[in-house]
């Protein structure tokens, strides 16, 4: 168990310490256009990046995966809140698993 | 007392704007939770996880290290490679919050950045405040803690199938971010397709199997991103506050 609580920590400490050092490295602004831009893209870049393909398998089963990914794809295409993106999704995938179980 | 208000309002407004991230947050929290406990970690370590870590892939991966006996470390390097990116998403912050907010302050709000508080604030008009990143941060910290404690407490309940379904939560949440956005602003649809090609290619070309996915999410993010401010550079503030509302 202290292994775990000292795992725990050291997770905390380099979690924290990426999300404040830019701010004791870099104080003054940023000028360059290529710069300001690419920080402006990192985001948009990360996100998709970390849910494709990965959210694929998130779910255990490709068959239920692939219909929860595009319902939400189709409610974020709509511009459905964060919080309804995601229940549409769970929702889809719990019945794709239903109907397979049911198969 | 007129400053005070002003840093009330400016908190509150931050707590709103948190709100939906809190909701969003509960799902992929509630399914940690069930993950760690039900992997054998007591309830308390489980959520002290979530409140000293507060993310999302970083966390899941160091746990599930951890539930295999895995080595220090192991651990933190899986973990800290998988935050690198926390570094791009601050270094772009610092450059859009007010100047005179103090060392301590940063050091204070920095623990509160994640993918989607980033998201919110970079998607913000003007400077943000102190009192709004705090209040921005507090609520998805307090939904991300909630949504463990629930998973936590009612891990053994659930069937299998609905734990299933809750898999895809996060990745929900991330693609109502992406979506509108790229829907409006043809750069950003580019460099979300360009990134997402990058991973693609990292993951299936065998010449490259020997980067830990860590590292892949920081080069596909880096090369897609890179890719969109060679082709698509922003030119003024102005232009950029078009192309990403």
């Amino acid at each position: 168990m202290t292994k775990a609580i000292i795992a725990v920590l050291l997770m905390a400490l380099v979690t924290y310490l990426p999300r404040v050092l830019p701010f004791i490295l870099f104080r003054r602004e940023i000028k360059s256009p290529y710069i300001k831009s690419f920080l402006k893209y990192v985001p948009f870049s990360v996100l998709g990046v970390l849910t494709f393909p990965d959210i694929f398998t998130s779910t255990g089963d490709y068959r239920t995966a692939i219909p929860g990914t595009l319902v939400a794809l189709l409610l974020a295409y709509k511009e459905k809140s964060l919080v309804v993106v995601a229940i549409g999704a769970i929702i889809t995938v719990f019945l794709s698993g239903l109907f397979l179980t049911a198969l | 007392m007129k400053i005070n208000n002003k840093f009330k309002k400016q908190f509150f407004y931050g707590l709103r704007k948190g709100l939906p991230i809190a909701f969003g947050y509960i799902p992929v929290s509630f399914t940690f939770g069930l993950m760690a406990t039900g992997g054998g970690l007591p309830v308390w370590l489980t959520i002290f996880i979530s409140l000293s870590n507060l993310t999302s892939a970083g966390q899941f991966a160091g746990t599930s290290l951890i539930l295999a006996g895995a080595g220090y470390l192991e651990i933190v390097l899986t973990t800290f490679l998988i935050n690198i990116r926390y570094m791009l998403m601050s270094l772009s912050l610092s450059q859009k919050i007010e100047p005179e907010i103090t060392m301590v302050q940063r050091l204070i709000f920095g623990f509160g950045i994640t993918d989607e508080t980033f998201s919110v604030a970079s998607l913000e008009n003007g400077r943000l405040s102190y009192p709004f990143l705090l209040g921005l941060i507090s609520t998805p910290m307090a939904g991300w803690t909630f949504g463990t404690a629930l998973g936590a407490l009612i891990s053994k309940a659930l069937p299998d199938i609905m734990a299933n379904a809750m898999g895809i939560a996060l990745y929900g949440m991330f693609i109502a971010i992406i979506v509108p956005p790229a829907k409006k602003s043809k750069p950003v649809l580019m460099v979300v397709a360009a990134s997402i090609v990058m991973n693609f290619l990292l993951i299936y070309l065998p010449v490259f199997t020997f980067i830990s996915a860590g590292f892949r999410i920081i080069i596909a993010t880096i090369l897609g991103a890179s890719l969109g401010a060679f082709l698509f550079p922003v030119q003024d503030e102005k232009e950029t506050k078009e192309e990403f509302q």
